[in-house]
């Protein structure tokens, strides 16, 4: 067979360098053969081989007395006690769900899974973070609905609920979405498999779904490459999801796993064949060995290339105890499932393939998953933004137009209810959720068989990192953390998901850097090291980049799930408190009230810089909660963050299963929209049963946590008093009215433009 | 007195069924496979929700034509109690076990969340433990929930007390609106059984509404009733 001659040109469609292209040649000591052309540019991408960003990443702090994985397999394990293990690990599908909103955010869900059970654990949870343009703009509102509608075809039918997650609304998304998909799944700690090849003379077990030409490129042209007017050339690129053969996949592997006939496991996601056979390889310091006719295929004349780049999904690949593969094939078999032997694992530390005995690539497997090359890009910030701020209304203007602009504020689409997507996940499949979407700050799952929960919190303002990179960033940490801890959870472990525009302009580089400082010192401070995650670059349309979007998805162990706690207020006659600070300085006020929603929506200003975070006050606030969970003091609790602290109060009236709603006397000498709609950090309102609020307010006090009583819980009003003016007086359901069918409403209102 | 859960390739409330049964209500329970024809020594079968062959061609069209299914006929002809929960309740519809057909919810996406039962008859071993008029709140997750049948065929089954749960709202009124009858089922049928009484099917899931935990267990008499109607036999 002859394949096609390398030209400069051919180097460069696989979107390597000639520096990259010189280097592949030194390793091999010879031209490459297109297959291995091909082997290199996947593993080489930005993708697969974190060049860009690996020389920061290492400032993360990723090891703890809980951490039993960090990064480098295929997701993090965290010990959560009573000997079992959480597995879990965000990643992006940003470009295909552009490309193919409902295809790119199916198969999303689908990789994630596959990366938490091709270490042994049962999948038990799914959060989505998902950010889009404006939704009066028709192409984002397909864009929107179609990612919704992805994720909830393939969890659903894969039958693991999807139980959480944020969305943002911002003009940087308009036609560049970000989905980045979260799962989790519990393991006895001393049944977790990693993927390390060992064993010369085992078999490499190909499982799954048969081979086809979905997918090629992905990773180096779809993940690797900013989008232009002809990327919808790209579709073909874009992999088809398949639930059911996914949800085969998982409990014929589960069972297979129990035979201990498995030696080593991963799933073919990214560069499919190539990474998984490689990755293992290097991992486990041996050599891995195919025939790609033993490839099963589903179209016809496949070349080799096709083959080893392909990304159809649904595909495992396993290394098997010699002599036990047909203990594995019958369960595959019951299970309706493909599995054959396609090579074994040898001892030269190569990546061998061969095609009808013909060897069409031969290259050591370190040098494809560990010596990609690592770039030092130039970093610099950007040029001060010459912007203007927001300009207070006077008190008395401010005071008439409130309720209406507090309308206005829950009915925009980053603030308003999420309803309309989360009621088209099943998130209650598996009986182990407690705390659903919509009615906490975090997802809370029991453990069966313990006494212990999982909280589960996605977040990442990429606003206010595009403002200020490295406090935005530690703000996403800090407001992940804060969600769980309102659970009553304690925060253990985060996964991340970095989102970033072009890596090759230094001012996307800066932002990066700065962006991981920020993250380490909040999860150094915080008690949450990093497990693993995914960076995704180049999410630019046109040259034009996204906010830096880093997104934290935090991990908390609740020790005892009874006590739980929701956001919605429960009882009549509580008492409202507000744990942490109100702003008191007017100096620089204007400059961070530019960041806020309320800024956004009401005065159509997105300038100055996120508010100052104190991180050991952070901490304090989040100790302080835990132990009046402990405690039993609180009844509910709910973070402020996005719309401040009246769109918090607002929420906790809604999201109370019995109406109530909430009297609240506030003064300040700062202006009202500054104290009610702010967005200052390190805040949690709680209710607090009257006969408990007195040592509430001492326990705080111990912490050194500002703490005040706001008010009372009502039946059915919503009024908030300032200064001894009643601002606001109306029934909840006025407002919660707005707050809860905004979203439908804005997608079935016309759109602006056909797209 | 035994339970059998069948797992077809693609269930996924098998376990949560399982779960409810065995360790909720400490009943001795099997698990069916799909495949399996030997299910005459159990005394209630249960087909779970999920999505059965990826819910190809139709909801519960190819589960129908199982080997375990051709013995759960025989098992309901002999009088054996049988409880098809949502995909489980569509596959009796399939397999004409249960009269009508599931038809896409009139919002036409899927939907999770609670809704509420009214218990039309107390007159089956599914509700004996129930009270007449009783509202459960229970959720569904299901995309293709609504329920259709011909007029001659509702007629018989209003004639026959066959109709077993409508939605209604929490005070127990049949409207038909979103908020109450979600997925939009004629005459609000929430689930029914067969003329014999011993074969029910029902969208929702009890199985998610049998702890205290999971924010209700009104689910729960369903089970309770099946166990006390097993034990008078």
């Amino acid at each position: 067979m002859t394949e096609a001659a390398i030209t400069a040109e051919l180097v460069a469609e696989h979107g390597l360098t000639p520096e990259e292209y010189a280097r592949i040649k030194e390793i091999l000591g010879r031209e490459p053969t297109l297959t291995e052309l091909g082997i290199f540019s996947v593993m080489w991408s930005e993708h697969c081989s974190y060049k860009s960003s690996k020389v920061h990443l290492r400032r993360l702090p990723t090891s703890g007395p809980r951490i039993l994985q960090g990064p480098g397999e295929n997701a993090g394990v965290v010990d959560i006690g009573d000997g079992l293990a959480a597995v879990f690990k965000i990643e992006s599908h940003n470009h295909p769900s552009f490309v193919e909103p409902f295809q790119g955010a199916a198969t999303g869900v689908g990789g994630i899974l596959r990366d938490i059970f091709t270490m042994g654990a049962r999948p038990i949870a799914v959060l989505d973070a998902l950010r889009f343009g404006p939704l009066d703009d028709a192409k984002n509102r397909r864009i929107a609905e179609g990612v919704v509608s992805g994720i909830a075809f393939y969890g659903n039918c894969f039958g693991v609920p999807t139980v959480g997650g944020d969305v943002y609304f911002e003009p940087c998304y308009s036609h560049n979405p970000l989905v980045n998909a979260l799962a989790l799944g519990i393991v006895p700690r001393d049944k977790i498999f990693l993927a390390r090849a060992r064993g010369v003379g085992n078999p490499v077990i190909y499982v799954g779904a048969k081979t086809g030409r979905d997918g090629i490129h992905g990773a180096s042209l779809l993940a690797s490459a900013e989008f232009d007017e002809a990327s919808a050339a790209k579709r073909p690129n874009v992999q088809i999801a398949d639930p059911f053969l996914e949800k085969l996949l998982l409990e014929a592997l589960l069972e297979a796993f129990e035979t201990g006939a498995i030696v080593a496991v991963q799933d073919m996601g990214a560069a499919g064949l190539t990474c998984s056979t490689c990755e293992m390889g290097a991992r486990g310091g041996t050599g891995i060995e195919i025939e790609l006719s033993r490839v099963p295929q589903r179209e016809q004349g496949m070349t080799p290339y096709e083959i080893m780049l392909s990304e159809s999904q649904e595909r495992m690949l396993l290394i098997a105890e010699r002599g036990r593969e047909e203990e594995l094939f019958a369960l595959f078999r019951k299970w309706g499932l493909d599995a054959v032997t396609i090579g074994q694992v040898t001892d030269d530390g190569k990546l061998r393939v061969r095609d009808g005995g013909q060897v069409v690539a031969d290259v050591p497997t370190t040098a494809l998953a560990q010596d990609a090359p690592t770039y030092h890009r130039p970093v610099a910030p950007p040029p001060e933004r010459a912007e203007k701020l927001v300009e207070f209304a006077n008190d008395a203007r401010a005071r008439r137009g409130l309720a209406e602009n507090f309308r206005r504020l829950l009915a925009s689409p980053t603030v308003a209810s999420k309803r309309w997507i989360y009621q088209q996940y099943d998130h209650s499949v598996r009986t182990n959720t407690v705390l659903p979407p919509g009615a906490a700050d975090a997802a809370v799952l029991r453990l069966k068989g313990t006494t212990r929960g999982l909280a589960l919190a996605v977040d990442g303002n990429g606003r206010t990192c595009y403002l200020n990179p490295r406090r935005g960033a530690a703000l996403a940490v800090a407001e992940a953390a804060r969600n769980v801890v309102s659970t009553g959870a304690r925060p253990v472990a985060a996964t991340n998901c970095l989102n970033f525009g072009n890596p090759e302009k230094p001012e996307i580089m800066w932002q990066f850097s700065e962006v991981i400082d920020g993250m380490a010192e909040a999860c150094r401070v915080l008690g949450t090291p990093i497990t693993g995650g995914n960076v995704s670059f180049y999410n630019e349309t046109l040259g034009k980049a996204i906010y830096p979007t880093p997104v934290i998805g935090m991990l908390g162990v609740l020790e005892d799930i009874e006590r739980a706690l929701g956001a919605g207020f429960r009882r009549k006659g509580s008492a409202i408190v507000l744990l942490g600070p109100v702003p008191v300085e007017r100096e620089g006020l204007e400059r961070s009230f530019s960041s806020s929603q309320y800024a956004s929506v009401i005065y159509g200003v997105t300038a100055g810089e996120p508010p100052a975070l104190d991180l050991k006050l952070e901490k304090h606030l989040h100790d302080c909660v835990l132990e009046l969970v402990q405690r039993g003091y609180a009844l509910a609790a709910h973070d402020a963050s996005d719309g401040g602290l009246l769109t918090a109060l607002g929420e906790m009236c809604f999201l109370s299963e019995t109406g109530l709603g909430a009297m609240v006397t506030l003064g300040s000498k700062l202006p009202v929209e500054a104290i009610l709609f702010g967005e200052e950090p390190s805040r949690i309102l709680l209710e607090v049963d009257e006969v408990h609020l007195a040592d509430t307010l001492r326990v705080a006090a111990q912490y050194r946590v500002a703490a005040r009583q706001l008010g009372w819980t009502t039946v059915g009003d919503f009024r908030v008093v300032f200064n001894g003016e009643t601002l606001l007086d109306d029934s909840v359901q006025s407002f919660a009215e707005v707050w809860a069918n905004a979203l439908a409403r804005q997608l079935q209102a016309p759109a602006r433009s056909a797209a | 007195m035994k339970f059998g859960v069948v797992i077809f390739p693609g269930s996924n409330c098998d376990h949560d069924a399982f779960h409810v049964l065995n360790t909720v209500l400490g009943q001795p329970t099997e698990w069916v496979w799909h495949q399996s024809t030997d299910i005459s020594h159990l005394d209630c079968i249960v087909l779970p929700g999920g999505f059965s062959y990826g819910d190809y061609l139709r909801t519960g069209a190819i589960a129908r034509f199982s080997p375990v299914m051709k013995a759960v006929e025989k098992f309901a002809a002999r009088g054996g109690l049988v409880l098809g929960i949502c995909n489980g309740f569509q596959i009796l519809l399939e397999a004409g076990l249960l009269p009508g057909a599931m038809v896409r919810n009139r919002g036409l996406k899927f939907l999770c969340r609670f809704v509420h039962l009214r218990v039309e008859t107390t007159n089956t071993p599914f509700t004996a433990a129930a009270r007449k008029g009783q509202v459960l709140k229970i959720p569904i997750a299901h995309m293709d929930g609504n329920y259709r049948a011909d007029e001659a065929t509702v007629r018989e089954l209003e004639r026959h007390d066959q109709i077993v749960f409508r939605y209604a709202t929490p005070a127990g009124e049949l409207v038909d609106d979103e908020e109450t009858n979600p997925n939009g089922s004629l005459a609000n049928i929430g689930g029914l059984c067969n003329r014999e009484r011993n074969v029910l099917g029902l969208m929702p899931h009890p199985e998610r509404a049998s702890e205290p935990l999971m924010g209700s267990t009104d689910g729960l008499v369903i089970f309770q009733s099946l166990v006390q109607s097993l034990v008078a036999r």
